[in-house]
């Protein structure tokens, strides 16, 4: 048996790994298009300061690109090291997209990056423009197959358990690819990575504007960021509605969490704006509702209305009891596959084999499973509602911030006033980590949202973790977080020296790396 | 043989080939990395042969993100139990490979000579340590290695982390390091001129004389090491767990494959052939065709390793009969053969655009250049 706090640490390292590593993919999946609109500026018009733009943003691109790639060889990893029943028991399925995630994206936008940074003076202007374009493309792919195995988690279509080697096998590859969960959250994910590079861009030109450095280069920047911003804001709303609305059909517990649905509601249900859930009384407090909306929202209609906790609860219980005899089945299969019984019963039982095993957290044995411990397990259905809710709103609120940011800018910035709004451009330097915020948000809202399982319906977490000791796991734990921070404290020290450097001055020596006099008087590096 | 397992047996020849590809180009990027204190004596020739590598680190080490991935998704009874297995060791490989991406890109932003060592020491251990762990986990693989498994495939590692530490295992990984450093060093002929390839061709000389030693030793070792047998179980392509099966440890099994074909001695001869080959090559200054010979030395021992242990990938020592075989470790048919159709379309890809790749970043290094303040250089 699995101990629990082995559990716990392992999740707690997946989470802060993951997290971590979602700080820097975003802004590559978006900076990388930016890039490759600049440039194409540049081949089409030959105005050198869009080669200037596509150089100075790609050299902070690179900063950042290095520190994703660094984290995302752990993470691919990481579910062998620290998640090996779940590997064994989905790698059929989820491993497929992570090896064409390799074949397909990876090694695109990793072998064409070195020609991006590399290849100015060896490639033609466009062979470099299909370079740049080629690593957007990568990156972005990248994500897209990253979202399929991901979406695996969240919706498990296209595969059925096989008793006869103990785990998931792929039934239909196309199910699998094409899922609703994968399409929806795939391109509100990627765009959202749009909205972040598009702040981040917004922000730095913005301080440029400030202090009246670089001036032409930080108008044109702002000005396509912005538009680009406006565009992807829009569409990393519509997409996380249409998320929403696939999350009401395929985990009504993800989103009776995400709203804090306690109990079934009259249609037209109302939206809780602001609330405080208490998982242990099942109940909130300081309620503020807006009438009508939740209905909207999540059913795009007046007269629909979702399940609450209670009825899901209820609907977990008798799920649980039909899955005791797929789990008991599956043991004999185990000992004998030739059992003919064995395997008529748990076929008739299958689609609760997840519930049963839900169970065995409380019933090792589960012949002798009380209903107190059926209730315990069906109360275990339940993600953490707090948590959930709140960085849902967190998130949806930030992304309606962002939008009215990106109006704004694209207004000014059409206008030719932003350049004299010095409200408007400080605001701008401090969205810079509004973005960042809000995907981390929807990382916490998708994945805590997913609990208690690691494949939803199918495998809960407590049985997916490998089975180390709790010195093992505190030894890489602490590993993880020393080296993580001190590599964030890196990064940013590299990031904000670049951005105070500036692009580098058409004619300037050392083209790229010169220090303006009044920096730190002299020459940087070469 | 049925399709599944046709199946089976093309994934096993192909993440051999994978893991040859990972062996040669990342290897080679360790290697400079493992070497660069010794063969750059200034800054600037530091640079010079990080510049060497420089266009294509980023795209080599994506060949170790694709042999995880094919594990992963053709073998994951592998990807779970070994990368579990050997967790501490599995971190020392992560922690110190997470520090080159680092090294590579931060390395230059900053001239203060107290950041640029350290760099250097980084870059030293992100190269050496990866490699002693990769050529180890081949030694592990032939000695075996303690696990079991539960009714339902829970999977549980009884040993310790200095278990997989042993004599022949380190063997392996100074094999591994060699033969990665010797390639690094080609790789810094190719693209340097003066000292730092005059110190480069050193280095191979002595990479190349030690791997040949330490495979020498290492495959009498194995002539004497218990192998494995699979003596009964479902057989290849049919599905299965791993409690369904008899193996037994025989002293020399690992010669059985030897004996039954021949041939393959073909392998071990290639891994002598090619570490000799790279050797007189580097004395003749051909590090091109050195470089060339280098990778197919690193084919013929990576090659005599998986023929001695077919079909197993991950023998149990402490109970034989849970050992991993290339028929009970790998995917179902239908993700294997969708893996094979997406393999057979985006590898000869991927290698079409990593040699134009190669082929546009051609030529020497300039140090010149890079003196002068080339903006894109590392």
């Amino acid at each position: 048996m699995i101990n629990g706090t082995v559990v716990d640490l392992s999740r707690v390292q997946f989470a802060a790994t993951a997290l971590y590593h979602f700080l820097f993919v975003p802004l590559t999946l978006g900076l990388s298009f930016l890039l490759a609109a600049m440039e194409t500026v540049y081949v089409t018009t030959g105005k050198p300061i869009y080669k200037q733009m596509a150089q100075f943003w790609g050299k902070l691109f690179m900063i950042n690109f290095a520190l994703g790639v660094a984290t995302g060889l752990t993470m691919e990893f990481q579910f062998g090291t620290n998640w090996s029943f779940y590997s064994s028991f989905v790698g059929d399925i989820f491993g497929a997209p992570l090896a064409i995630e390799g074949l397909m994206a990876f090694f695109m936008e990793s072998t064409f990056v070195g020609l991006m940074v590399f290849g100015w003076e060896r490639l033609s202007k466009g062979q470099h423009l299909a370079a740049t374009w080629l690593v957007a493309f990568g990156s972005n792919l990248s994500a897209l197959w990253i979202l399929v195995a991901n979406g695996f988690m969240q919706d498990p279509v296209g595969a059925t358990f096989d008793p006869f080697t103990m785990r998931m096998q792929l039934t239909s590859f196309q199910k699998l690819i094409f899922s609703p969960d994968v399409q929806s959250k795939f391109v509100h994910t990627s765009i959202a990575g749009y909205v972040t590079a598009a702040v981040f861009v917004t922000g730095v030109s913005a301080f440029y504007l400030l202090r009246k450095r670089h001036v032409p280069l930080a108008k044109r920047s702002l000005r396509m960021a912005a538009l680009f911003g406006v565009l992807a804001t829009i569409g990393v709303i519509t997409l996380g509605d249409a998320l929403g609305f696939v999350a009401a059909r395929v985990q009504p517990t993800k989103l009776a969490a995400m709203e804090g649905l306690w109990k079934a509601q009259a249609a037209p249900m109302p939206f809780n704006l602001i609330a405080f859930p208490s998982q242990t009384e099942q109940k909130n407090d300081g309620v503020v509702q807006v009438p009508d909306l939740l209905s909207l929202l999540v059913t795009h209609s007046l007269d629909r209305t979702v399940l609450g906790v209670d009825a899901l609860e209820r609907q977990a219980r008798r799920r649980i009891e039909q899955g005791i005899p797929a789990v008991q089945a599956l043991r004999v299969l185990a000992r004998d596959p030739t059992n003919a019984a064995a395997l008529a019963k748990f076929t008739a039982h299958r689609r609760d084999l997840g519930y049963g095993f839900l169970l065995q957290r409380y019933a090792p044995d589960l012949s002798q499973a009380t209903p107190a411990q059926v209730r315990a397990a069906a109360r275990d259905t339940i993600p953490p509602v707090a948590a959930v809710f709140w960085s849902f709103r967190v998130m949806v609120g930030l992304g309606l911030l962002m939008l009215a940011f990106f109006v704004l800018a694209a207004l000014y910035s059409l206008h030719n006033t932003v350049q004299n709004k010095r409200w408007f451009l400080k605001v701008a330097v401090w969205m810079i980590p509004v973005p960042f915020l809000a995907n981390e948000c929807g990382w916490l809202v998708a994945e805590l949202g997913r609990q208690p399982w690691t494949v939803f319906d199918v495998l809960p977490t407590w049985m997916s973790a490998s089975t180390h000791s709790v010195a093992y796991m505190v030894f890489s734990l602490i590993g993880f977080l020393g080296l993580y921070s001190i590599f964030i404290v890196i990064e940013l020290y590299l990031l904000v020296r670049a951005i105070r450097l500036g692009p580098a001055e058409p004619g300037g020596a050392g083209e790229g790396r010169t220090v303006p006099a009044a920096a730190h008087g002299g020459k940087a590096e070469g | 043989m049925g399709l599944y397992a046709t199946l089976q047996v093309i994934w096993w020849l192909l993440l051999g080939v994978l893991l040859m590809a990972l062996a040669v180009m990342v290897g080679m990027d360790m290697g400079v990395g493992a070497i660069l204190r010794y063969v750059g004596r200034t800054d600037l020739e530091r640079r010079v042969a990080l510049n060497i590598i420089g266009p294509h680190w980023d795209g080599n080490q994506v060949w170790f993100v694709l042999g995880g991935g094919a594990i992963f998704a053709a073998f994951p009874l592998l990807y779970a139990t070994a990368f579990s297995g050997f967790y501490v060791v599995m971190l020392l490989l992560l922690w110190t490979m997470i520090l080159r991406p680092l090294g590579f890109e931060y390395r230059s932003q900053i001239e203060r000579p107290a950041w640029r060592n350290t760099w250097d020491w980084v870059l030293f251990v992100s190269g050496a340590v990866p490699m002693i762990v990769f050529g180890a986990a081949f030694g592990n693989l032939l000695r075996g290695v303690p696990f079991h498994f539960e009714w339902d495939m829970t999977s549980f590692y009884t040993g310790s982390f200095l278990g997989l530490l042993n004599p022949f295992a380190l063997l392996t990984g100074v094999l591994a390091l060699s033969l990665a450093a010797m390639m690094g060093a080609l790789m810094v002929m190719n693209g340097a001129e003066g000292a730092l390839f005059q110190r480069a061709r050193g280095v191979v000389q002595v990479t190349a004389g030690v791997a040949i030693a330490l495979f020498a030793v290492g495959g009498l070792w194995v002539h004497a090491m218990p192998g494995y047998r699979l003596i009964g179980g479902p057989g290849p392509g049919v599905p299965q767990t791993p409690l369904q099966q008899s193996v037994v440890t025989v002293p020399g099994a690992w010669l059985t494959n030897f004996g039954a074909y021949p041939l393959l001695w073909l392998a071990p001869l290639v891994g002598f052939g090619g570490m000799i080959g790279a050797w007189l090559a580097a004395r003749a200054d051909r590090s091109h065709l050195g470089w060339w010979l280098g990778a197919l030395a690193w084919s013929g021992v990576i090659a005599t390793a998986g023929a001695a242990l077919f079909p197993f990938m991950l023998p149990s020592s402490t109970d034989p009969s849970m050992s991993l075989t290339v028929w009970n470790a790998s995917s179902s048919k239908d993700t294997l053969l969708w893996m094979a159709g997406f393999a057979a379309v985006f590898v000869p890809l991927i290698l079409w655009y990593t040699s134009w790749a190669f082929w546009v970043m051609r030529g020497k290094v300039s140090a010149e250049k890079i003196a002068r303040g080339d903006e894109h250089a590392y």
